[in-house]
């Protein structure tokens, strides 16, 4: 009797339950990128999140709701991120957005949080202006920005003897800004420095012979390189046959990361300073942890944007924990300030900007096994290259913090 | 000293790679009078191929340079195949409706590379025997550049040589010249054209291999040169080969000087170059005019009014469309928001296209205009939002009358390209000047500045249709009245025209402006839904979206823009939801209509439906 009342109560219970359950059904998150445009680059990210969200759902989803993403192709145009953002909260009922690679397009879908008030944890786009001149409550911004990446470079740029710098940028807003940056900070420690020379190739389609020889022609004492993609193995096979590299000393953005490194193979200029991801050397449990997953979902090593698009995630969920609720204005609430663990170790989301402070390694490039690699590398905590709490109030909108 | 020869050598090479490219482009333009789009693709293949082959080949200067070769000789069998496949079922279309074939095979090839290679870029080692460099005059110059500048030259020896001193050169240089006479002394043109398509494929294909010891392959290679090539062969003179080798080496070298004296312009240089040189030259450096259409001038019905059933079904149309956002979400208004926008682009495109033969690769200059017109009145200015949204037309009209008294006075392709370098110094401005345009992080949070009953999609959507509706009556008002008539006049016979008294100048003008003035418009639409401007509104994908539409709808009738952009911004937002490979997809299901509708889809429907009674 006892076990058929027992039943008779479980199944009293488990009805209502259930169907709570059924009704709550997964949540549902609306992520953005180029795909179709950059895949050298999203696609390892793609990876990195889709192995977030497969752990997430082993484990048991969050808040006891299975996690399910809709993911979709910007094709690089910021217009169409919008309507896509359009698609994803309408249509799709997400309840928030993720992703973005390209600075303008990640600007572009915050736009749209901001006016349909949605949740946008921007992924990737490195521009200051995401979370300071034009930064917006609903918007958060994991990967080291542009000035942070500038100014953990220039904290080793300082050290340089060299006088005479000249600069090698893309001429877009990413080329722009890092070269402000990097010009202001290095002359504030080292007034005796004078740039001499600067050149503004267009994005993939730097001419490397030309750009090379006018650099040489200023007879710069160190360089600071900006390019990237498609231009960054024509600039160093250029300059390594005339004679411009090793001699001249060079600091470089971003250009550690395994995603170039992978290109420039036995080629990699050994000695240049760089922001990157030794992927191969990093020994902390947490990479350690997140390294084995990887490898063994995909048996490849990861890339800097699959720990991107795995951070970003698990930032997700975790604010999502905190705040116990798909609920945008408790979902703000909890991401501003959420402390989690990165591969890269701690990281916390900025109450006063929602920049988070993951870092980047600092070190110099070198070759093994026809390989190019990170050597005397150390992690950049983000939170110490950020500038003053004054100076960002001020580059803020006062309406991103309420 | 030392300096100015190192610039010298890397202008050299620069300006010989350019002419690998362009010459293959300018032959097949020559000849077949094809746009060809996907000369870039084939360049990309070419590049793909042979990192492919030379990895698998000893890496000696031998097998190195063979398998470049070879890798140029199986781009050689593509570019036949596309011909025999593709092109060839559509000669007879109208004028540069081929150019949408081509650009459906540029998508084909973007997303089959992919497949085929995966999205890693790729860095060959450096050319076996070529990979050191020598000193000269104080300048390390790389063995390979050397090599670089040394092929052009050779190329163009050796493509002279097959010009001149071949029978199949003596059959190109007259079908080059006057296709139909050369048709009827017994050339063959089906053999021809497809040699010729596989000659310039074969040159892409050798470029793109060519390049590998110098730069990465990768996905994005194939547009990045076909914009330059293309100016190359305008600046040169369409078809002319010679031509073609002297702008390569003069832009070369304009650009190997140009950015070390100034190097914020590279994003123009070559733009101002071409647009020099084509207000002092209208054809080219080496450029003769174009024979007046030696192929069939379009045989392109009078307008005739419309009958009283298709303007129920006209109104029935605008009733349905209006009544749209009562059934469906948000998105689908969004969608309907944008084919509204998108369909104005069109037409105004079509205007001073399809009525008066003026093609405008640079259509987006208008667009953009409109949008950032819109955008810097609310946010410099502070304008009321309905001020601002007539001052972006009207500011793109004043541009458009000041640039057509330039762009007017080439013709063609040469015309053109003069609106393709005008958008990008648009563009480059609106990337370059920073504290006006916000640079390429675009001007944000307009979206503030509309009256609440507009704020939402359904307002705004319901503004879009009414304004949207009127622009095409009127611009369907134009075009039947005398002043449409005399447009299509000057397209089909500006000779005859000027002998009846039509100020044919006069009429062109005010088409180009009129083109320019509803482009604005829709750009000024455009910003306002998006709530955004950024330069990408300046940009060729615009200019070629707005030219694929008008195509696809097809170019003789009046609601061929309206149905082609309903078809292709359906088509694209759908696929991209629905697979990774859209790209793929649609480029397939854009030279499928291409092959099956060469009249556009309206052309089509038309033949249909009205018989074949004409």
């Amino acid at each position: 009797m006892t076990t058929r009342r027992e039943l008779l109560a479980l199944a009293a219970l488990s009805t209502p339950l259930s169907r709570t359950f059924a009704q709550a059904g997964p949540i549902r998150i609306g992520e953005i990128n180029s795909y179709s445009t950059i895949p050298q680059f999203t696609i390892p990210y793609r990876m990195g999140w889709q192995l977030a969200v497969e752990e997430a759902n082993a484990a048991g989803g969050v808040l006891g709701r299975r996690i399910e993403v809709v993911s979709r192709d910007d094709a690089g145009k910021p217009e169409d991120a919008i309507r896509l953002a359009t698609e994803l909260v309408s249509n799709e009922r997400v309840a928030l957005l993720a992703g973005t690679f390209l600075s303008n397009v990640g600007l572009a879908v915050a736009d749209f949080a901001l006016r349909s008030k949605v949740l946008f944890v921007a992924a990737e786009p490195l521009t200051d202006a995401l979370v300071w001149e034009k930064g917006n409550r609903y918007t958060f911004r994991l990967r080291p920005s542009t000035f942070m990446q500038s100014a953990m470079l220039v904290e080793e740029a300082a050290k340089l003897p060299a006088k005479r710098w000249a600069i090698i940028a893309p001429n877009y807003e990413y080329g722009q800004s890092a070269v402000t940056s990097f010009k202001a900070l290095l002359k504030a420690r080292r007034p005796d420095v004078e740039f001499v020379a600067e050149q503004w190739p267009a994005l993939g389609k730097l001419e490397a012979a030309s750009t090379v020889q006018a650099i040489l022609a200023a007879r710069p004492e160190a360089i600071f390189n900006v390019t990237f993609g498609a231009d960054l193995p024509r600039l160093v096979r250029e300059g390594n046959l005339r004679g411009l590299f090793p001699r001249v000393p060079v600091v470089s953005l971003l250009s550690g990361e395994p995603e170039y490194l992978d290109v420039l193979k036995d080629e990699t200029p050994k000695g240049w300073i760089v922001t990157g991801y030794p992927w191969d050397q990093i020994a902390t449990p947490e990479h350690a942890k997140f390294f084995n997953a990887y490898y063994k979902r995909y048996k490849d090593n990861p890339r800097l944007g699959s720990v991107v698009g795995y951070s970003t995630f698990t930032a997700i969920f975790e604010a999502l924990k905190k705040a116990k609720s798909t609920d945008t204005e408790k979902m703000i609430a909890a991401m501003r300030g959420l402390a989690w663990t990165t591969p890269f170790g701690p990281v916390v989301f900025r109450r006063i900007d929602h920049q988070s402070t993951m870092g980047a390694f600092v070190g110099k490039l070198d070759v093994r096994d026809g390989r190019g690699t990170m050597v005397d590398w150390r992690y950049a905590d983000g939170a110490k290259f950020l500038p003053t709490d004054a100076e960002v109030a001020r580059r803020r909108p006062a309406e991103a913090q309420k | 000293m030392d300096l100015i020869f190192g610039q010298f050598v890397a202008g050299l090479s620069y300006g010989s790679t350019l002419f690998l490219i362009s010459a293959g482009l300018t032959l097949i333009f020559g000849v077949t009078r094809v746009v060809n789009f996907a000369h870039g693709s084939l360049y990309m293949v070419g590049a793909y191929v042979a990192s492919t082959i030379t990895a698998t080949l000893p890496s000696t200067p031998l097998g190195f340079f063979s398998g470049l070769l070879v890798a140029a000789l199986a781009v050689a069998l593509v570019g036949a195949l596309i011909e025999v496949v593709v092109l060839r079922r559509i000669y007879a279309a109208p004028e540069i409706f081929q150019l949408l074939a081509t650009f459906g095979l540029v998508l084909v090839v973007q997303d089959l590379v992919l497949i085929a290679w995966g999205p890693e870029e790729r860095f060959a080692p450096r050319a076996p025997g070529l990979a050191g460099s020598v000193e000269l005059f104080g300048a390390f110059i790389p063995e390979y550049t050397l090599f670089l500048i040394v092929v052009g030259p050779l190329v163009f020896a050796l493509l002279a040589w097959l010009l001149r001193r071949t029978r199949w050169g003596v059959w190109i240089r007259a079908s080059a010249q006057d296709r139909e006479t050369a048709g009827a002394l017994g050339i063959n043109e089906r053999v021809l054209f497809t040699s010729v398509f596989a000659l310039g494929a074969f040159l892409a294909g050798l470029a793109g291999a060519l390049q590998i010891p110098r730069e990465t392959v990768n996905l994005q290679m194939d547009m990045g040169i076909l914009v330059e090539a293309f100016v190359v062969v305008v600046v040169g003179g369409l078809g002319s080969v010679t031509g073609a080798l002297w702008a390569s080496i003069a832009i070369g070298l304009l650009h190997a000087f140009g950015t070390w004296w100034l190097p914020q312009s590279t994003l123009v240089l070559i733009f101002v170059v071409m647009a020099v040189v084509l207000v002092l030259r209208p054809h080219g450096l080496l450029g003769r005019p174009q024979a007046e259409a030696s192929a069939k001038p379009p045989t392109h019905l009078p307008f005739v009014p419309l009958p009283t059933r298709a303007k129920w079904l006209w109104l029935a149309a605008f009733a349905v469309a209006a009544l749209l956002p009562l059934v469906v979400g948000d998105y689908i208004v969004v969608i309907a928001t944008e084919m509204a926008i998108a369909s104005l682009l069109a037409a105004s495109l079509h205007f001073a296209m399809g009525l008066g033969g003026i093609v405008s690769f640079g259509h987006a200059a208008f667009f953009g205009l409109g949008a950032y017109a819109v955008a810097l009145a609310i946010r410099l200015a502070d304008a009321p939002f309905a001020l601002a949204l007539v001052g972006g037309p009207i500011a793109a009209a004043a541009v458009a009358l000041l640039v057509g008294v330039v762009v007017l006075r080439s013709a063609g392709v040469y015309a053109a390209m003069l609106t393709l370098a005008f958008a990008q110094i648009l563009s480059s401005t609106a990337i370059q000047w920073v504290d006006i345009t916000g640079g390429d992080n675009g001007v944000l949070g307009l979206w503030s500045s509309l009256p609440a009953a507009l704020a939402g999609e359904l307002g705004f959507y319901w503004l879009t249709l009414g304004v949207v509706a009127a622009s095409l009556l009127a611009l369907r008002r134009a075009a039947v009245a005398p002043f449409g008539f005399s447009l299509r006049a000057t397209r089909d016979s500006a000779l005859r025209a000027e002998a009846l008294g039509i100020d044919v100048a006069r009429v062109r003008w005010l088409a180009f402006a009129a083109g320019g003035l509803f482009a604005g418009l829709a750009g000024a639409l455009h910003a306002l839904q998006k709530g955004a401007v950024f330069p990408t509104a300046l940009s060729i994908p615009v200019s070629v979206d707005a030219l694929v539409m008008v195509l696809l709808g097809g170019l003789q009738t009046l609601s061929g823009p309206l149905v082609g952009a309903l078809a292709y911004h359906g088509l694209s937002t759908e696929l991209v939801r629905a697979t990774d490979h859209w790209r793929l997809v649609l480029g397939l299901a854009i030279v499928a209509l291409v092959v099956l509708f060469p009249g556009g889809i309206v052309g089509f429907l038309r033949r249909r439906f009205e018989g074949k009674s004409r």
